[in-house]
């Protein structure tokens, strides 16, 4: 039932991305997202897609992954999309109706741009950020984290706890979800069905399997503080690494092919003021 | 007659990806009625996937498996399987969650669509038959009892839906000495009074070997042995490469024999060790030097 989630799941793999600082990789990964929400042109989606066609090659990791974990908000983006599609009301009419007195129900081409851009973006919005996750083992990912954030020391913010309980989180994800796949089999097999009747029927239905998962996520967590408490565990020390995050020279070239790509997206908007009608100059 | 009829099944777990990995490979074999069968093999041998199969949480990938002579595959099939083989998995307390034990117990029965009168009767039955009497037991919330009482409750739970089949997949696992006593007498009963056929998975030998009327040895998904306990703790070398050790009688009766005792037959429980030795005492020809 949820083996099928693979948004943060790692893939393993031997590539050049997988082997890129993790901090590197969380600043690359916002500044990519912050990106995205400038681009205003088809031109530069291409840009975007083609970029990230490049990394996903690059990380060795199988499309079909990445693409995964763009389905699991497909639902969501269609929905966001025909929204925009049916209340932009600026542009070209294509079609129109009055259906009510205040309901004036109407398409137009500055709708349709809208909603196929917002679905161009948050596709690559999602799959994008999924690399970071796919390429990056959680533990990596928290040492960036929490390396990142150690300038928030200054302001007393604890930043160590906050990277320990993110790893804790992330260590706890796969294990629980062996849990309740657990749980689920053993009410399976006492007749539950999950997937029938009504919905307050199926919320019903849940009740077996959330129950023993809170008693044992709350048992685990017991567990675990007493295994912390006995290796005496503290988190306000100053504590030392094993692995030491370094910077490398593949570091820098990833910085520049991604600080090249942005700068290609903001000319393309405040420069050039959208290459669209360069491009495509019979639609425009 | 066969029960559980398993032909080449095989099982993959995360094809094409690269955590694939190969659980069962080309098993088949049968259970038939009213046939204690013992499952033995190391972590990760395939035992759970196999068992898993017989209630349909895992669908056959290639081969087949029948239950009480209806088709796994079939998706109409799926429900009456489920209530035909009572699966107790391993620490089963961790599927208790009603706020109290006859409640919990009356899950089962309660998707069976059984009568009122009927599902009362089953939850105070099993509960009497696990050791928890209905009058003390019934009302009190599961998260309460000692842990070998929340096992027996969760067992309850399972046999109150009366299958033809029960499955057990350790058991025993993390219980005193006495607590796993008590449970194994009660499989006995069990196997007497309501379900005659039982599955259980074990990594205790002398369990295995004292209870099952057949045992499955299985090592990297395949079936390696499969025989009466004395046909497959005479492979005392095979079983113990396997990592899965001999029940503590044959390892004495290994042991005595290394220092010159001569044995007829292999022994796999006290009992019989203790007759072996009395006989080898009486008749004074056992010894060699």
């Amino acid at each position: 039932m949820f083996r099928d989630i693979s948004f943060g799941q790692y893939y393993p793999a031997s590539s050049p991305v997988h082997r890129l600082d993790p901090r590197i990789k969380l600043i690359l990964t916002v500044l990519y997202i912050v990106t995205i929400f400038f681009i205003e042109t088809y031109f530069s989606y291409l840009v975007t897609f083609v970029f990230l066609i490049v990394v996903i090659l690059l990380s060795r990791v199988p499309m079909l992954s990445v693409l995964k974990s763009v389905k699991g908000v497909i639902f969501l983006v269609l929905f966001a999309s025909v929204l925009n599609l049916f209340f932009v009301k600026t542009g070209e009419v294509i079609y129109e109706k009055q259906i009510t007195s205040v309901w004036h129900f109407m398409i137009t081409w500055d709708g349709v741009h809208n909603s196929i851009k917002l679905t161009l973006r948050l596709i690559l919005l999602i799959a994008g950020a999924s690399i970071i996750t796919l390429t990056t083992t959680p533990m990596r990912l928290t040492d960036g984290v929490e390396s990142l954030l150690k300038p928030l020391k200054l302001v007393k913010f604890p930043v160590h706890d906050v990277a320990i309980i993110m790893s804790i989180a992330l260590r706890f994800i796969p294990t629980l979800l062996e849990e309740t796949n657990k749980i689920i089999n053993a009410q399976k097999a006492r007749g539950a069905s999950f997937d029938t009747g009504g919905i307050f029927k199926r919320a019903k239905a849940m009740l077996p399997i959330l129950i023993p998962l809170f008693v044992s996520a709350f048992r685990r967590a017991d567990e675990l503080a007493f295994a912390l408490d006995s290796r005496c565990y503290n988190a306000t020390e100053k504590r030392t690494k094993m692995k030491k995050l370094k910077m490398h020279f593949s570091d820098l070239v990833a910085t520049l092919i991604t600080a090249g790509y942005a700068t290609v997206i903001f000319l393309d908007r405040y420069y050039f003021m959208g290459l669209d009608h360069m491009f495509f100059p019979e639609v425009f | 007659m066969a029960v559980i009829e398993v032909k080449n099944l095989s099982y993959v777990y995360s094809k094409k990806t690269p955590y694939e990995k190969k659980a069962l490979d080309n098993v088949s074999f049968e259970i038939n009625e009213g046939e204690f069968f013992g499952i033995v093999g190391a972590t990760g041998s395939g035992k759970s996937t196999l068992i898993s199969h017989f209630n349909v949480l895992n669908k056959p990938q290639t081969g087949s498996v029948k239950v009480l002579g209806m088709d796994c595959s079939e998706k109409k099939n799926f429900l009456a399987v489920r209530f035909g083989v009572g699966m107790v998995f391993q620490y089963p307390e961790y599927q208790l969650f009603e706020d109290t034990v006859a409640k919990d117990v009356a899950f089962g029965p309660k998707n069976m669509k059984l009568p009122k009168e009927e599902i009362d009767r089953r939850v105070k039955e099993s509960l009497d038959l696990v050791g928890l009497p209905y009058e003390v037991y019934g009302e009190r919330s599961p998260f309460e009892l000692s842990g070998g009482e929340k096992r027996r409750a969760a067992i309850a739970g399972v046999i109150a839906m009366e299958p033809k089949i029960l499955v057990l997949d350790e058991v025993a696992a993390g219980l005193d000495p006495e607590g796993r006593d008590e449970i194994l007498k009660l499989i006995k009963r069990l196997q007497k009074e309501k379900c005659p056929t039982i599955v259980l998975i074990s990594h205790n030998m002398d369990d295995i070997a004292a209870l099952s009327d057949r045992i499955l040895v299985m090592a990297n998904g395949k079936i390696e042995l499969l025989d009466t306990p004395k046909e497959v703790f005479k492979n005392v070398k095979k079983m113990t490469d396997l990592g899965l050790g001999l029940p503590t009688a044959t390892g004495m009766q290994v042991e005595l024999a290394s220092r010159g005792v001569k044995f007829d037959d292999v022994c796999v429980t006290f009992d019989e060790l203790a007759s072996q030795i009395e006989k080898i005492k009486a008749g004074g020809n056992g010894y060699v030097s």
